[in-house]
């Protein structure tokens, strides 16, 4: 295997199964030439936790709890996904101010989705004032959610026929106030990733995929709609309350990491202007109508853009209290067939931005709890700290300093109105 | 006439065999059901001819003596159509459309550990999402494969 005549190696790098950027496991298994990517093999599957299956023994309604647990992120996308099939199937007639108050929170998740990502993609190409900032402000749509469902996370707002708290007008003064904060913030990053030149060219150019390849490979979402693919659920198969709100749906033609990012930017402004339109004409009315326990035999096919893109979940009825079938196709499983296409001829460097870039949820993609043992043996095994100061170093190497973008940030918050 | 019944009309006239399976359910929602044996033709017509140039997912189901694939596709306008077919669990073969949708592997993929359905065509690769020790015979979706706590 070592030929001391060559000076160019060919070596597997297995990555994972605990894998880096991304707190839940994942297996990329890379082929190198040099400093080069040959090619990407993905081993998914770690966190399968076999929900399909559990929610076939468990009633309609218990399922609504389980679905939103598949990921502590998109978890009102998925149950937002699963009560719009189920509501359909039994022709419930949901009450528009419910609809509302189910996108107010998808809005909200979104929001919290996105400076999330906004900080970890800061994290990857080594520019944490990014990841403090944005996780500081992040903490202002987490209380806003906290204060409207009782939770950060997992809000159990849905229940079939409609949501279980309504909102008060204090509390659309308190989401006012919280998205002009965030808005002003926003605008400030969208200046440091747009005008700042050591972050664009940092992120220009890397991690590429075509329009005609995004399409055919399926990509969805903000990975997606970076690549010139004019799509959003939102927009085009309109659920909840979108289709009487006034709202843009982003692209770009960058088609790279740069473009991925300046699309969820640009998605955070859309946000907070459905946010404001929802609190403003939110319409009186009940919040909920009464869900019969055993639902009538029937299918139905839900779609939602999730803050990564397009969920779907497909559930059909026997007539009885427990779903007969309930499939779920989180927006990771689709975009994550595109990494190996991006990073195919990139250098090894450039990896943890790639990936993370495409806002990776392997919770909401792999359900089923597995454990590898890691062969301690292995001398190719790279822990992720290894690849991330790789890659940091690499890029300094060639002349990336993220010093200056952190000053400008600093400088920018600095002159920030809205009280921190 | 809306696009959904021009679409069925159009997909009608072509085979006449879907006239009865063929239905729109309500706006932006289709649903077809077509035998294995004609699956290809009608899955070729509609992805080309009638533009659903996206798919979804593919569902497995377990129909008893048969396993049921539904494959759920999109085109623009928000149309989607969930095209069914079915193979007896006897002989569980359908062919693999990673030609036309590449995305469709992990699908499949998923269809082969949690059904045990087999999919000519399909590349070598790893499994999902099963481990690798996972026992030949057992198909955690299948109706009869009950849990732990279940058993």
């Amino acid at each position: 295997m070592h030929n001391s005549h060559e000076h160019e190696h060919e070596f597997k790098i297995p990555l994972g199964p605990q894998h880096p950027a991304l707190k839940e496991p994942e297996s990329f298994s890379i082929a190198l030439k040099g400093e080069k990517i040959l090619g990407v093999d993905i081993r998914l599957g770690y966190n399968h936790r076999g929900i399909e299956k559990a929610c076939e023994e468990r009633t309609f309604l218990q399922d609504v709890y389980l679905l939103e647990r598949i990921c502590g992120i998109c978890s009102h996308s998925h149950s937002t996904a699963y009560v719009q099939a189920v509501e359909e199937i039994a022709g419930l007639a949901v009450p528009p101010r419910a609809l509302y108050i189910r996108t107010l929170i998808g809005e909200l998740e979104r929001v919290h989705s996105h400076f999330l990502w906004l900080g970890v993609a800061g994290h990857e190409i080594g520019f944490d004032t990014l990841l403090m900032y944005t996780w500081r402000d992040r903490e202002i749509v987490m209380d806003l959610l906290a204060q409207l469902t009782g939770n950060r996370v997992n809000y159990g707002i849905n229940t079939i026929g409609g949501v279980r708290r309504d909102i008060t007008p204090e509390q659309g003064k308190d989401i006012l106030a919280g998205v002009a904060t965030l808005e002003e913030r926003t605008k400030y990053y969208i200046q440091i990733a747009t005008e700042e030149t050591t972050i664009v060219k940092r992120l220009s150019g890397v991690g590429i995929i075509s329009k005609e390849d995004a399409l055919r490979l399926g990509a969805v979402g903000p990975t997606a709609r970076a690549s010139g693919v004019d799509r959003d659920i939102r927009r085009e198969d309109p659920y909840a309350a979108y289709a009487e709100l006034d709202f843009d749906v982003i692209t770009d033609d960058h088609c790279d990491v740069y473009g991925r990012t300046v699309v969820r930017l640009k998605e955070l402004m859309e946000s907070f202007k459905i946010i404001r339109q929802i609190v403003a004409k939110i319409p009186d009315g009940p919040i909920a109508v009464r869900a019969p326990r055993k639902i009538p035999a029937g299918e139905a096919f839900s779609r939602y853009e999730a803050p990564r893109g397009e969920d779907v979940h497909y559930v059909e009825s026997n007539g009885g209290e427990k779903p007969e079938r309930v499939k779920v196709r989180a927006p990771t499983l689709a975009n994550v067939q595109t990494v190996k296409h991006m990073l195919k001829d990139r250098f090894l460097a450039d990896m943890p931005i790639v990936v993370a870039a495409i806002d990776p949820c392997f919770s909401c993609t792999d359900r089923m709890v597995g454990v590898r043992h890691l062969d301690g043996g292995k001398k190719e095994t790279m822990a992720w700290e290894s690849l991330r100061s790789f890659s940091l170093g690499w890029h300094r190497a060639r002349g990336f300093d993220v010093a200056i973008a952190e000053k400008k940030l600093h400088n920018l918050i600095k002159t920030q109105k809205s009280p921190a | 006439m809306s696009y959904e019944e021009d679409i069925r009309q159009d997909t009608i006239r072509q085979f006449d065999f879907l006239k009865d399976s063929f239905k729109v359910i309500r706006p932006r929602r289709l649903s077809a059901e077509v035998a294995r044996d004609r699956f290809s033709e009608v899955f070729d017509f509609l992805v080309h001819r009638e533009k659903f140039n996206t798919l979804c997912t593919i569902t497995g189901t377990d129909e008893g003596d048969d396993l049921g694939f539904i494959y759920h596709l999109a085109r623009e306008g928000g149309i989607t159509l969930n095209l069914k077919t079915r193979a007896p669990k006897a002989d569980p073969v359908i062919r693999t459309i990673t030609a036309v949708f590449p995305g469709a592997e992990i699908y499949e993929r998923e269809i082969v550990d949690l059904f045990g359905a087999r999919v000519e065509g399909l590349r070598k690769g790893s499994r999902y999402p099963l481990t690798d020790d996972w026992p030949a015979d057992e198909h955690p979706l299948r109706k009869d494969w009950k849990s732990e706590e279940n058993k």
